[in-house]
């Protein structure tokens, strides 16, 4: 595919709870592996997804959060987190698994309109 | 860009997460989000708030599923599936608020 | 206008896969193209030839296989998804088809307008 877009995942569940996380990190992979232009957005309870420290042994599930730091190897280096969203789960930048750029809420807004498809899960 | 909610906002954040994010545009209530555009709901006022920068629709065959059929919110358009389609056709992009 | 639709959800669970169809069949009648429908989580569901709906109920299944006939509308069930999820060719509906991740990109780069639907 020559053609170029720009695909906007966001992310607002927390991870395990659901398999929306998961399943979305297999999307974003894709879309990159197809040369598209790939932002990563984490909002609300998705800002969990990137939490430091996460032992998923007791759970009997796969610790899917290494997989994060993977994706800068694909070329994919848009992450963005929303401030509010961020700031209202006790969390700093100190506390995330990844380099994120921090927007304001209405930098957010301005960003997914700039978007050609945004996926949400 | 329509932003499409599906959510109740008495039990989901999706319409607040939306409404603080968004700076413009079309909202779209669609399933359980119909009901934030209920006269006497206690969401109503934080829509008409919002009403000043985004336009809001409501899908008719949702409101009317739930009974709501004629109670819906002075400002709010409601369409029905095609037009659904025309919001989704005339704005740039859309995101679902899932 | 070319469209591509996400369906997220199982079939009766949620609403999500009414909702998608219900689009589909407007944007349809309006003389739009649905050009690809993809499934994908727990929306691989929709695509199980042994789904069987009391006889008074909406048959969601049978609905996207005739859609799919009529108006030649590519409805794809995301391999790993439908794998982790016990859809498999030899259940799967007509109409339907399981294919790779990239077809939703491509739905995404191809298609003027991308619809999610899910919960």
């Amino acid at each position: 595919m020559s053609e170029v877009k720009k695909f906007m995942f966001v992310n607002r569940k927390a991870p395990y709870g659901t398999i929306y996380a998961l399943e979305s990190l297999e999307v974003v992979l894709i879309t990159a592996a197809f040369d598209q232009d790939v932002s990563l957005v984490f909002l609300d309870d998705g800002v969990y997804q990137l939490k430091k420290g996460q032992q998923t042994k007791g759970i009997e599930t796969k610790n899917f959060s290494p997989a994060y730091r993977a994706l800068d190897g694909y070329d994919i280096e848009k992450l963005y987190v929303e401030k509010e969203s961020m700031e209202a789960r006790g969390l700093s930048e100190e506390d995330l698994l990844v380099d994120v750029t921090v927007l304001s809420r209405a930098e957010m807004g301005e960003l997914m309109d700039q978007q050609d498809v945004v996926l949400s899960f | 860009m329509l932003h499409i909610i599906n959510k109740s906002p008495l039990t989901n954040g999706a319409l607040d997460s939306c409404l603080r994010v968004a700076q413009s545009g079309d909202i779209l209530l669609i399933e359980d989000a119909v009901v934030a555009a209920t006269t006497g709901n206690v969401c109503a006022a934080k829509l008409q708030e919002a009403m000043g920068r985004c336009k809001v629709y409501v899908l008719q065959p949702d409101l009317d599923a739930r009974g709501f059929g004629d109670r819906l919110l002075e400002g709010v358009s409601s369409v029905d599936y095609g037009g659904f389609v025309e919001l989704t056709a005339s704005n740039k992009n859309c995101q679902s608020w899932l | 206008m070319k469209f591509g639709i996400v369906v997220n959800e199982g079939p009766y669970q949620h609403q999500a896969s009414d909702s998608a169809y219900l689009f589909a069949k407007a944007a349809i009648e309006k003389g739009h193209e649905v050009w690809r429908v993809f499934f994908y989580h727990d929306g691989v569901n929709n695509a199980s030839k042994l789904t069987e709906p009391p006889q008074d109920d909406r048959h969601i299944v049978n609905r996207w296989t005739k859609l799919a006939e009529e108006h030649k509308v590519d409805l794809v069930v995301c391999v790993a998804a439908a794998l982790r999820r016990g859809i498999k060719e030899e259940n799967l509906a007509a109409g339907f088809r399981i294919s790779g991740l990239g077809q939703l990109v491509e739905a995404g780069v191809k298609c003027d307008r991308l619809v999610t639907f899910g919960d």
